[in-house]
């Protein structure tokens, strides 16, 4: 196997909870790789933790134990250290609308980078490459814009584009299509898959969705409550998963064959993980009875998961499912 | 009889820089416990034809033709009537609860608001009522004494709905009310407000730019662009064999998964939206059109029959018709 | 996209670039300020201020404002020669009141440069870094925010002696805490964007985020502050002379209305004495508020949109 571009090794992330209810432990546990020219996808809930993951994965966040791991070498946190790491891993967030300063023009959005690194070297040829390479053509016309003049994919194009300009090896991208509209969003996407093709791009893409998982991602990571309960192949965890928590995800969505497993509730706190595995409480094999017939119900209440791999194996979190393995 | 008959809407902005027009011409109609899904990218003019529906539009909004709700035209009756139609006979639950909500009163109040003003019942009357509506839609009733901060986003959208319920209306229009939730909470919600129209017999209108998300609740979908309908009809047939380019692009845009055409393909539509102000000519589509033919830029289609009760705006519903139109035309 | 067709835009460097931006931004900014009726007013009476006090030494006499010796008698009337008559010393009221404005101006700018600099840097310092040092830095904004002005002004001046760069600081002093606050304000709210998130993670630091988003993001405000704060400092400074704080040997407007109390204008109804300033004081104060409204309709799109 080949050393991952980007890894996380056992981390944790922990807050300080708002309103005095102990520490929340956003990320409690998570080993992920990616490796050269992959698209991974990490797929959870709001809550789940997985934007905190990604951001710490771009040393925007300090883990409270564990290591991110750069081709094997792990990240120290001196600025010089992540000035120079940044140019390597790059972030495109949920809101393209959001993550351009309203008052620069899309030259200078995409310029910045090049700027903040002291590179000024060829800048308004490079600041046209980009700008092509993120489908904006001709450049030029773009130039002197202003993100209010650019309909939302355009936008998000624009901060591609930025992010394109440091000639990274990585990019993390918070849903990045969450906010853009239906036909707008597969343009995106197919983007991100020609950058990968073309330049050899891999990505981390954070999302709520699975069909933008099936639609570009090469692995699949499924997180639920800190933890990524349920990884492999893309093919393999979205037509046969074996986490419960994925199956009940999958099945709600619209066209899914089957009855849908609605799950009840809402995703629980990360300041009170329950005790067993984290998701018994709401585990509909559990709360069916198939768990206990099974013989392991007991387990699922009161003994918790060894973290998975985070690499290329699938592998899942879940007692009921390893044990229809054995 | 049908809840809701729209005929001939137009609705146009008066702006600084001219007249823009934002639905073009719409004909609807809508029977009692029916479910209809619009939808449409941003800019479509399909949240305008939803506030269009209860004269919610600001002043500089001009609209013609007719919306007949229950036999009575919206567009043209009074002041008094329009009110008791706003909070009794249709009410809309808007995407985006946390701005609806107001933050700084409780929901109960909130939702007991429109009944206290409409229905002349006590205090507390309403506040069982209150509990009821909140049951209803699968909140404790003691959650009446929270503020919408204290509520995650899905709840949030439940008081939404039973705001909506708040006075048993005919009618609800849901514009985008799944928006930026999770899937589970979407589901959750999704068939929260199918039951509710199933028990009630409350007719629904739901607005949405996700067409997998309109097909599995609705019966019927009409999709929008540049302020018309350019296809409508039965729901499974427009997401599964959508007539009209634009709605094949929207059906294709979320991917069946297992379907092992769209892996690794994402589709999408290439180019933008068209300025409402500066509309090209012919087929407002033609432009962006995958399958455009040489005559589209010179011919406006109509809503053509396309079969088992559907209907599309598209030379490639009848090929033979759009080219003798087009041959009708001077050149 | 009228200006900078592809072509030209594409022949241009990044430096070309950039000042193709900054023109066609004030082009915007001049077009869209034009359309507020009381702005454009307020902009031509404070050009006529201006440009009145930087010839006051070409337009006036050398003598008038000598005591020793004037140019006419004192306390009279308006009459030919001196259209709003005389002073208590018998100078012109005219000339009083075109040195008057220097005074006014001079203090009016100098004030609000120290208020505004200061207000704009600890305001955005305080806001981008937070944790304690914001909380110090707020709580020594809130002590200066309470110190009344007046009285800050009596004790500098009884240390300082009485002068226009006494009136200055205490007013530049009192005042900086409120532009703390505001740019604090505005500050925690672009820090809050997802732009600052997205040039952090492109490798920017506290400087870039603070000259290259922050900064920008919080000039029109500053600016339309600015704008209105000169005209306050102005109606102190008048305070100040008015209650004989200000410098004795400059003839400001305060001063002059000072002196026409003095001798008892208002009782033997010498209107001229103590009207004029009167009005050049409203007036420049109404032309700076209306320049800042003005602006902060340009600059604020919220306040645009329910102007129209």
């Amino acid at each position: 196997m080949t050393t991952a571009i980007l890894a996380a090794r056992e981390v944790r992330v922990e807050f300080e909870a708002r309103r005095g209810g102990g520490r929340a432990r956003a990320v409690d546990g998570v080993n992920l790789d990616v490796a050269e020219g992959e698209i991974v996808a990490l797929v959870g809930e709001s809550g789940c933790g997985k934007t905190t993951l990604a951001r710490t994965l771009l040393g925007l966040e300090r883990p409270t134990a564990g290591q991110v791991l750069h081709r094997g070498t792990p990240l120290a946190y001196t600025s010089r250290a992540l000035k120079a790491y940044r140019r390597a891993v790059q972030l495109v967030l949920q809101d393209p609308s959001g993550s351009l300063n309203p008052r620069h023009t899309v030259y200078d959005a995409v310029a910045e980078g090049l700027r903040v690194h002291g590179d000024v070297t060829d800048e308004r040829d490079r600041v046209a490459d980009a700008l092509s390479r993120a489908g904006l053509r001709p450049p030029e016309r773009f130039f002197l814009r202003f993100p209010h003049e650019l309909s939302g994919g355009q936008r998000q194009r624009v901060v591609i584009a930025g992010a394109l300009i440091l000639d990274p090896q990585v990019i993390v991208a918070d849903e990045p299509v969450a906010s853009l509209d239906a036909s707008v969003r597969g343009e995106i996407l197919a983007l991100l898959l020609r950058l990968r093709d073309e330049l050899g791009l891999a990505a981390l893409v954070v999302t709520h969705d699975l069909g933008l998982a099936w639609n570009i991602a090469d692995r699949v990571a499924v997180m639920y409550l800190g933890r990524i309960v349920e990884t492999g192949p893309v093919e393999k965890i979205l037509t046969a998963p074996e986490h419960p928590y994925t199956q009940a995800l999958l099945s709600v969505l619209p066209e899914a064959p089957g009855e849908p497993v609605v799950l009840r509730g809402e995703p629980p706190d990360p300041t009170r993980v329950p005790g067993g595995c984290r998701f018994h409480v709401r585990c509909q094999v559990l709360a069916s009875g198939a768990a206990d017939e099974a013989g392991v119900g007991e387990r699922c209440r009161g003994e918790d998961l060894a973290i998975l791999g985070g690499g290329e194996d699938s592998d899942v979190a879940c007692h009921y499912a390893l044990a229809q393995r054995d | 009889m049908s809840v809701l008959a729209i005929s001939d809407l137009t609705v146009t902005y008066r702006t600084a820089g001219g007249d823009v027009p934002a639905v073009r011409g719409i004909d609807l109609s809508l029977g009692a416990g029916q479910k209809l899904g619009l939808a449409g990218e941003s800019g479509c003019g399909k949240s305008t034809m939803a506030l269009a529906l209860l004269r919610l539009l600001p002043k500089t909004a001009r609209m013609t033709g007719s919306i007949m709700f229950d036999g009575e035209d919206v567009l043209t009756m009074s002041w008094g009537r329009l009110r008791a139609v706003r909070w009794a006979g249709a009410s809309i639950v808007f995407q985006g609860a946390m701005h609806s909500l107001n933050a700084v009163q409780r929901i109960g109040s909130q939702i007991a608001e429109p009944i206290l003003l409409h229905s002349k019942v006590g205090e507390a009357a309403a506040r069982r009522r209150v509990g009821e509506l909140l049951e209803h839609v699968g909140l404790p009733a003691r959650r009446a004494d929270a503020y919408p901060h204290e509520l995650s986003g899905g709840q949030r959208q439940r008081v939404m709905i039973a705001m909506a319920l708040a006075c048993d209306p005919s009618l609800i229009i849901a514009d985008e009310p799944t928006t930026a939730l999770d899937v589970m909470i979407q589901a959750q919600i999704l068939k929260l407000i199918e039951s509710l129209v199933a028990e009630n017999g409350i007719s629904l209108v739901m607005i949405s730019h996700d067409l997998s998300v309109l097909a599995d609740t609705c019966d019927r979908l009409a999709i929008m662009y540049a302020g018309r309908i350019v296809e409508e009809g039965p729901a499974a047939e427009v997401f599964r064999a959508a007539r009209h380019p634009y709605g094949a692009a929207l059906a294709a845009a979320f991917p069946t998964i297992g379907d092992p055409s769209s892996r690794r393909s994402p589709r999408g539509l290439a180019g933008d939206p068209p300025d409402p102000a500066d509309l090209p000519a012919g087929c407002t589509f033609h432009p962006r059109c995958p399958v455009r033919l040489d005559y589209c830029d010179r011919i406006d289609p109509q809503l053509w029959p396309a079969g088992d009760g559907a209907r599309a705006a598209c030379v490639h519903v009848l090929p033979d018709q759009g080219l003798s139109l087009v041959q009708k035309e001077p050149a | 996209m009228s200006a900078g067709t592809p072509a030209t835009v594409a022949a241009a460097g990044p430096r070309r670039l950039a000042w193709a931006r900054r023109r066609r931004t004030v082009a915007r900014f001049w077009r869209q300020y034009r359309q507020n009726r009381a702005g454009l007013f307020g902009l031509v009476v404070l050009a006529l201020f201006v440009l009145t006090a930087l010839l006051a030494p070409v337009i006036t006499a050398d003598n008038a404002l000598s005591v020793t010796q004037p140019p006419g008698s004192p306390l009279d009337g308006p009459s030919g020669d001196f259209p709003l008559g005389t002073d208590r010393s018998g100078r012109s009221m005219i000339d009083l009141l075109i040195w008057g404005s220097r005074v006014s101006l001079t203090v009016g700018f100098w004030a609000t440069f120290i208020s505004i600099a200061f207000g704009t840097l600890f305001g955005i310092l305080a806001g981008h870094f937070g944790g304690w040092g914001s909380m110090v830095l707020m709580r020594v904004t809130d002590w200066f925010l309470v110190m009344p002005s007046l009285v800050l002004g009596v004790v500098l001046a009884a240390v300082m002696g009485r002068s226009l760069t006494t009136i200055i600081v205490a007013i530049g002093v009192t005042s900086w805490p409120t532009t703390a606050r505001l740019v604090r304000a505005q500050t925690l709210a672009v820090e809050a964007r997802p732009y600052i998130e997205r040039a952090r993670a492109l490798g920017g630091g506290h400087w870039h985020v603070m000259s290259r988003h922050v900064l920008p993001n919080v000039m029109p405000i500053v600016l339309a502050q600015t704008t209105l704060m000169v005209g306050q400092a102005i109606l102190i400074e008048s305070t100040f002379a008015f209650l004989g704080l200000g410098d004795p040997t400059t003839a400001s407007w305060g001063a002059t209305i000072q002196a026409a109390r003095d001798v008892g204008a208002v009782s033997s109804r010498m209107w001229w004495y103590i009207l004029p300033p009167g009005i050049a004081i409203v007036l420049v104060v109404l032309a700076f508020t209306l320049c800042g409204r003005a602006i902060e309709g340009v600059l604020n799109p919220k306040l645009r949109e329910r102007q129209s």
